[in-house]
């Protein structure tokens, strides 16, 4: 019996570590593909170590490896990232907090069937919405701007922060606010007061959330920005699909790791607030 | 619930629906205004600029006679079947494993789950580098002796796809897992002590009891993955970007590329409506019940 025991957390142990090592392998690969030359590439394999590490691939793909026609690296990309997804990030999760707040504590008659309606569009395929989206940002002078980006971002993104802050401030007891009403609290002074106050996680969850959705997002970065307000998805797309004579796969991943960096280093710093927004949007309540 | 009374004012009776005004116009507009728009350009001879002239269905017309959108479709049949059931397989495999209190089980999470972080176009550029015939897997496998084995399947247009399914599995299958874990951390621990007096063994009350229990995980995951298969369009852009030719193109591709690349606009509008169809047939009922649900508490 025990010798059977042990055999199987022998087992365990070797599957969990075989998973591991499946999970890990593609970073391990991306990471030594990185600092390897080309030359070095061709005559090892994906597996083996880098026997002089250098750092040129990196410096190439930061500001000199060609995107299409124009060769400045990464760095503009990776600038217009980060001025769409702040402002982006930062819209779309006030929204969801006051929708939120509304659509739990404020119910009205019809306010269900309007959640109902901003929900579907966490779902929606937004296929539906490119064409018209492109002639109106056209019409409006918004088309290929990083402004016409948040745009589009702060519309998409709203439905899925109004599910996160409406389905956590269902938890929070109404007598509370109805403690604050008998008291004279209005509906901005419960709002401050009360209510934000006690939002601290949830709001950890939908801004991490939403800027691993938005900085990660390149269908609306290809279709609705072009040139000057690509974000690094596009780059990098652009950039490992680049024909040079010799393919540089080293440059290619350090590409990624940049374009991956901001999100690994969210999640590694709150990885616990990722998965639970991971969790949010699947298991209700 | 709070319904607003009477001698709470006007002010306070209004404001919530005032406060929530921007956004339902938001959502009516751009989601449901743009669905009508993007329809009625499914029923016009729109080229590259669009033309409001309606022209009936010739586009679906087109489209179903397409054999470019029906090797979309047929892949996304293949990807979705692979990329779910694969993702579900895994995930819950892992989740079970994790589940026996396992050492570093923390560790072993936060390892599981990281490509979840990670963009698809990330995760295509590096599956397409381990991928490609010549320096990647296929030399790896040469070296240690192997060689004869020959990987091509990302440029055989017959295999294209399930290059996809790979990337897709290793990105995904970690969500599921966690998915699943945080289920069975919910499950009653009095049940499983019952049914191991009982002399159930492991696999039997896993599979007997807590997987059924699980019902409400499985469904909400199916949800996901099926919409995230459904959606898919930056992994294919990154990978394979569609080819070799149109081989493993999915519908999400066929739209860009014909909306905005070969200037096919209304056809483009009537393949979204397709994947609108699609989409709103699994989430529809979902989402009625879910709120149902709610409602009933």
């Amino acid at each position: 019996m025990a010798n059977s025991e042990k055999f199987w957390r022998f087992a365990l142990y070797g599957a969990l570590l075989f998973a591991a090592a499946y999970y890990l392998l593609p970073l391990y690969v991306m990471l030594t593909t990185s600092v390897k030359s080309v030359e070095e590439i061709r005559v090892g394999n994906l597996l083996s170590l880098p026997m002089a590490v250098t750092f040129d691939a990196w410096s190439k793909a930061w500001s000199t490896a060609c995107t299409g026609v124009s060769c400045n690296g990464l760095s503009g990309y990776f600038w217009n990232s980060v001025q769409m997804v702040i402002p982006a990030v930062a819209i779309s999760t006030m929204l969801g907090a006051i929708n939120g707040y509304v659509l739990s504590k404020w119910r009205f008659r019809g306010s269900e069937i309007v959640f109902a309606m901003i929900l579907f569009g966490v779902f929606m395929p937004f296929q539906v919405l490119l064409l018209p989206m492109a002639q109106t940002l056209g019409m409006f002078g918004m088309a290929n701007t990083t402004a016409g980006l948040v745009f589009v971002h702060v519309v998409c993104g709203t439905a899925s922060t109004t599910l996160f802050f409406r389905n956590y401030y269902v938890g929070i007891p109404d007598e509370l606010i109805k403690a604050a009403r008998l008291d004279g609290a209005g509906f901005w002074r419960i709002f401050w007061r009360i209510i934000l106050p006690m939002s601290t996680p949830i709001i950890m969850v939908t801004l991490i959330w939403q800027f691993t959705q938005i900085w990660n997002d390149f269908l609306f970065g290809v279709v609705f920005a072009s040139g000057d307000a690509q974000p690094i998805t596009v780059g990098l797309n652009n950039l490992a699909n680049t024909s040079t004579s010799v393919k540089e796969y080293n440059v290619d991943m350090a590409a990624a790791l940049i374009a991956a960096l901001p999100t690994i280093l969210v999640y590694v710093f709150a990885g616990k607030y990722f998965v639970r927004g991971l969790t949010a949007g699947a298991v209700k309540g | 619930m709070s319904t607003p009374n009477a001698h709470y004012g006007f002010a306070e009776r209004w404001l919530p629906r005032l406060v929530l005004a921007p956004s339902f116009l938001l959502t009516l507009v751009f989601l449901y205004g743009f669905i009508a728009w993007n329809g009625y350009l499914s029923f016009t001879n729109s080229r590259l600029l669009p033309n409001y002239e309606w022209a009936g269905l010739v586009q679906y017309a087109t489209l179903f006679e397409n054999e470019r959108w029906w090797v979309a479709v047929r892949n996304l049949g293949i990807f979705a079947v692979l990329f779910i059931g694969g993702a579900m397989a895994i995930g819950i495999t892992l989740a079970i494993l994790l589940d026996q209190k396992v050492r570093g089980e923390g560790a072993i999470r936060t390892l599981y789950l990281y490509p979840m972080a990670l963009s698809f176009v990330v995760t295509g550029t590096a599956w397409k580098w381990m991928l490609n015939p010549g320096l990647g897997l296929e030399k790896l496998m040469h070296d240690w002796g192997f060689t004869s084995f020959t990987f091509d399947w990302l440029v055989n247009s017959e295999m294209s796809i399930y290059t996809v399914v790979i990337a897709g599995l290793w990105q995904s299958s970690g969500f599921v897992m966690a998915l699943f874990l945080a289920g069975l951390r919910g499950v009653d621990d009095s049940i499983i002590k019952a049914a191991q007096i009982d002399g159930a063994t492991l696999p039997r009350i896993y599979w007997k009891i807590i997987l059924p229990a699980l019902r409400p995980v499985v469904f909400s995951t199916l949800m996901i993955l099926s919409h995230i298969a459904i959606k898919s369009f930056d992994l294919v852009m990154a990978l394979t970007g569609g080819g070799p030719g149109f081989s493993s193109d999915l519908p999400a591709t066929y739209m860009y590329s014909m909306a905005f690349t070969r200037g096919q606009t209304g056809l483009g509008a009537a393949s979204a409506m397709m994947m609108l169809a699609t989409v709103a047939a699994i989430v529809v009922p979902y989402l009625y019940s879910e709120l149902r649900k709610d409602s009933h508490g």
